[in-house]
């Protein structure tokens, strides 16, 4: 006879090792509560409290979350190389840097992704163009396809070891070629224009304004970090799923000819 | 460790020569894309013979050319890099490679080397042909030299260095555009820079880009030099 209780057990064994997982869950809900809330408060003073803006009218609500994406998307790719150094580093090689860097990498190519959507819509609105070649553009563009390369070489099936040496490895070669990127397509454009439209002159963030995007910063943080431990979990969960694969396989077999034998012997 | 570069750099180079992959296959396929590019663009690169010269100024073939031939370079790297993986693949190459004690580090400046010795024959091929079919005209020879040199040996160092990477995948001639294309996107657009500055007088200006490609080249050599005893230990 099962209850409730019997099979929560089960349930949880996959993910294992009991005090720090709840610690981890309860973390993991309190950030999620709090990246929801902090989403609603930015979505009301963004779309209600602030106004529109003078020179650009309402496309400026684009300010409260562009920036933050773009920022947050950095910030991964950032944590990312740095995961992949720390499992580099034989000290502090560990199955959860090869998680943390695999989880922020993707979120970073998402985040990325999505700021270059916005930007383009803004771009459409401000600039009349869907696509300018503005040095900073075109570097998130290279750096979203950078990243792209270093998940699908994640993506590759192989031993975890080897996809956590390929991951780390791919991800700091990105990240040496991100200061080149910066600068050759930086010197790309200064040189054949003057100004870049990017840099408006005399074009100023203020009052609630500012408020409003340093709270979305704040806000896109949390849904990162809540991102963050829901992929970095996800990530474990597979590798244990695969480790223990071949294990539970065999043990169903053999369970299998156990009753098999048990039947023929009747 | 150099002692050990020049061995793989002249096993590399032997069996390029024995096996000719690169000046049989490589080599036919970069004179292809010469040819396509006409194609591609022909209102620009390809003189009609019925009207009186109808590219009068060089400034299609100074802007347009460079282009073409770093195009058509980075299309030949892969190939490359493509090959220079393959020949650990077989035999067990590889394993042997990896048991023989030699310096990872000597194992891949050796294997980069004849990545750029092949590229650089592939250069000569590609400016030959650009100036036999569009009638390009070198200049300043300096700053055309000191940026081939340097964008090769920063484009074999990034692709030795994922050539081992996806060395032994499955998938690893998708996966190899993917990831060096990006990567070498400085490359090119310091390499294209620095030509066009080349064959349009500007000179001066064509040499912060070399400085560019420098930097370039040194990062990744230097990071091949750490990274390719974590990348051999690969299984």
């Amino acid at each position: 006879m099962t209850t409730p209780s019997d099979q929560l057990p089960a349930s949880t064994g996959v993910s294992g090792d009991g005090r720090p997982q709840s610690r981890i869950q309860t973390v993991s809900y309190l950030l999620g509560l709090a990246s929801v809330a902090s989403l609603v408060v930015l979505t009301v003073l963004g779309l209600f409290v602030t106004g529109p803006d003078e020179v650009q009218g309402e496309v400026v609500r684009l300010l409260y979350i562009h920036p933050a994406t773009a920022w947050v998307a950095y910030t991964a790719f950032g944590v990312t190389s740095f995961a992949g150094l720390m499992w580099l580093w034989p000290r502090t090689r560990r199955p959860m840097w090869d998680h943390i860097a695999g989880a922020s990498a993707s979120i970073g190519v998402v985040f990325t992704g999505i700021t270059l959507g916005l930007g383009s819509i803004w771009g459409r609105a401000t600039w009349g163009s869907w696509w300018v070649w503005d040095a900073r553009v075109t570097s998130t563009l290279l750096l979203f396809l950078l990243y792209a390369g270093v998940v699908a070489l994640r993506q590759v099936p192989s031993s975890l070891e080897a996809r956590a040496r390929r991951t780390a490895i791919g991800a700091l070669i990105a990240f040496l070629d991100v200061p080149l990127v910066h600068f050759s397509v930086k010197w790309w454009k200064t040189l054949h224009q003057e100004a870049s439209v990017l840099q408006p002159s005399g074009v100023q963030v203020h009052g609630l304004q500012l408020v409003t995007m340093l709270f979305s910063f704040l806000s896109f943080t949390l849904v990162y970090a809540w991102l963050m431990i829901q992929r970095t979990r996800l990530a474990r969960w597979e590798d244990q799923v695969l480790a223990g694969g071949l294990d539970a396989a065999i043990e169903a077999r053999q369970a299998e000819a156990g009753s098999d034998l048990v039947g023929s012997s009747r | 460790m150099f002692r050990d570069a020049l061995l793989v750099l002249g096993k590399d180079l032997r069996i390029e020569l024995r096996a000719k992959v690169t000046l049989r296959q490589v080599a036919p396929f970069v004179v292809t894309v010469l040819v396509l590019f006409a194609f591609s663009l022909d209102r620009v690169l390809v003189r009609d013979v019925n009207v009186a010269d109808t590219i009068t100024d060089s400034v299609p073939v100074a802007y347009v050319v460079p282009g073409l031939i770093w195009l058509a370079l980075l299309f030949a790297l892969l190939l490359v890099v493509a090959r220079s993986v393959a020949i650990e693949e077989e035999d067990g190459a590889g394993d042997a490679l990896r048991l023989s004690g030699l310096d990872p580090a000597g194992i891949f400046l050796g294997k980069a080397a004849a990545v750029a010795v092949q590229l650089l024959a592939l250069e000569v091929l590609l400016v030959g042909g650009s100036m036999l079919f569009f009638q390009a005209r070198l200049a300043a020879p300096a700053l055309l030299l000191s940026a081939t040199l340097l964008a090769t040996i920063g484009l074999a160092a990034v692709g030795t260095c994922y050539g081992a990477l996806s060395s032994g995948l499955r998938s690893r001639e998708t996966l190899l555009p993917v990831l060096v294309m990006p990567v070498v996107a400085p490359v090119v657009l310091a390499g294209v820079q620095a030509w066009q500055k080349a064959l349009s007088g500007e000179v001066g200006d064509g040499w912060p880009w070399v400085r560019l490609l420098m930097v370039f080249a040194v990062v990744y050599l230097s990071f091949g030099v750490l990274a390719y005893g974590a990348l051999l230990e690969e299984s």
